[in-house]
């Protein structure tokens, strides 16, 4: 099965961002910079989704809904931390109801920082998450040619 | 009479930038019942005043919300500058409300784009949006940031706008008006879009006035409310009448904030005319002590900022009332007997900001 590699869909979700990153992850898909044309779609769904865009920082509240919607999206998947405070909780790391950045949850493959992130540097992230995807895709790969091969390998003695 | 169900909606929702969770309480198609639940966004920024310098604050209190933070960051000045007795420069008061609007303006156009991405006119969003952008330009020109801008301090502006890039903001602000007044008409005269909005989640005078509502959600039922009026920044000098429409349904509130945009163009053109010269910030010396109240019209509505201060360099207390907070009410009356397809337009229509009512 051959896979699409240029046209990742994304799937967005504001932790405890202030709004700032949100709206810039937004503009990104909108006619200035217009990642939609690339195929790029911003879907509501984590089953549908490849790269997950988290922005702001992580709470008690909110954490289970990270954990969740990365559980759902299938594998291989990127998980990539919009803004600041989605690295490291930035300017409301002392905030007592803010735990942290998106790492503490789940495992993070791209960091954009800047408060707000720039449209441009969110771009450049998920097109450098779109590396880490591939290889995450060709490591899965390897492991089912291996598991397959075993497979075949067992039958063959059978006989 | 049908099954009682209860439907979930939000935190993690399409129509929803932001994360609020909603149990809708539906018999058939019909909702009966909504019951809010906030919390998700929750970062206890206000406390953060005794660990970071009232002048320090500025940052923090911006970071409210990217949205209006512009807004914000003025509302906390004025309550510090207020409590200190700061009298800011008249060319600060000017600029300040040239950038005020200017936000308005950004979060008008965003929420149009919001509100035909929820009724599923994916063109009309991405033709807001693009208009969005040129106001972004101007901010980038005028202050270096795109959303967030830390112009804003205590005693004045960090920042001065010389009288050349004001006439090319003037410039670009009337391209936007002529580009707006195309995708006015289809707001207000496209019919699918009139059957979207036309009385749907009618709110009344009186409903507006018991639950509180404010900001545009309050004006479209006729209530005419703005804090504009009671004297902040420029606009008694600028000639500033709040937008008023009377029907109190989505469509209305849509017409409100589309003249909202072409009055902040206006005023802003005024304001470039005026604008005199001299200097942009005043020294501040000593601590903040004792307290104040200033009240502000946010893009949302009534903002109320609260300082106080016991003649240290940390605050005591900072409170902002926001409001979304306070519409909150109002949607939940309008929610109930609505159409189950009509929820996100609902939800939309009163502009909902999570980050600044939970902060």
């Amino acid at each position: 099965m051959s896979y699409v590699t240029k046209s990742p869909w994304i799937i967005h979700y504001d932790g405890s961002s202030c709004n700032g990153c949100d709206i810039e992850v937004l503009a990104c898909l909108t006619p200035m910079y217009d990642v939609e044309r690339f195929g790029i779609i911003n879907t509501g769904n984590p089953k549908h989704a490849d790269v997950f865009l988290v922005t702001g920082s992580v709470n008690e509240q909110n954490k289970g809904v990270v954990q969740q919607i990365y559980e759902q999206m299938p594998e291989p998947k990127v998980v990539v931390a919009i803004g600041i405070c989605a690295c490291s909780g930035g300017v409301f790391r002392d905030c007592y109801n803010v735990m942290g950045g998106i790492d503490t949850v789940i495992p993070v493959d791209c960091y954009v920082p800047g408060c707000a992130a720039r449209p441009e540097a969110i771009i450049d992230a998920v097109v450098k998450g779109l590396g880490v995807l591939a290889e995450k895709r060709a490591a899965m790969e390897a492991k089912e040619d291996k598991a397959e091969l075993a497979a075949e390998t067992e039958g063959k003695q059978d006989e | 009479m049908g099954k009682r169900t209860i439907i979930p909606f939000g935190p993690q929702h399409p129509v929803l930038p932001e994360p609020v969770h909603l149990d809708l309480v539906i018999e058939d198609e019909r909702v009966v019942e909504a019951i809010p639940s906030i919390g998700y966004i929750h970062r206890g920024l206000e406390k953060l005043v005794e660990k970071k310098e009232y002048t320090e604050m500025v940052y923090v209190i911006e970071r409210i919300c990217g949205i209006c933070s512009f807004g914000h960051g003025w509302g906390y000045c004025a309550a510090v500058e207020g409590a200190m007795d700061i009298k800011v420069p008249e060319r600060a008061e000017y600029l300040r409300t040239i950038w005020h609007e200017l936000g308005r303006m950004h979060s008008h156009l965003l929420w149009l784009g919001l509100l035909a991405d929820g009724f599923g006119f994916e063109s009309l969003f991405m033709h807001c949006w693009r208009i969005r952008e040129t106001v972004l330009d101007i901010f980038e020109e005028t202050t270096g940031g795109r959303v967030i801008f830390s112009v804003c301090k205590v005693g004045g502006l960090r920042k001065d706008v010389d009288a050349k890039t004001l006439e090319k903001m003037s410039g670009l602000l009337n391209g936007i008006k002529k580009e707006l007044q195309e995708l006015t008409d289809v707001f207000l005269e496209d019919r699918s879009v009139k059957n979207r909005l036309c009385g749907v989640g009618v709110l009344s005078k009186e409903e507006a006035e018991e639950l509180g509502a404010v900001g545009p959600m309050a004006r479209a039922s006729g209530v005419a409310q703005d804090m504009r009026m009671a004297g902040h920044g420029k606009y008694l000098e600028l000639g500033f009448e709040p937008v008023v429409e009377t029907d109190g349904d989505c469509y209305a509130r849509c017409k409100v904030r589309l003249r909202e945009v072409f009055q902040s163009i206006d005023l802003i053109n005024k304001a470039i005319d005026e604008i005199p010269e001299g200097d942009i910030a005043v020294p501040v010396k000593g601590n903040v002590d004792g307290e104040f109240i200033t009240r502000m019209e946010q893009p949302r509505g009534e903002a109320i900022y609260y300082a106080k201060g016991q003649g240290t360099k940390f605050l005591e207390r900072m409170r902002v009332r926001t409001p979304t907070n306070a519409n909150i009410p109002a949607m939940v009356k309008t929610l109930q007997g609505c159409d189950l397809a009509d929820v996100p337009m609902l939800v939309l229509t009163i502009d909902p900001c999570i980050s600044c009512t939970e902060r």
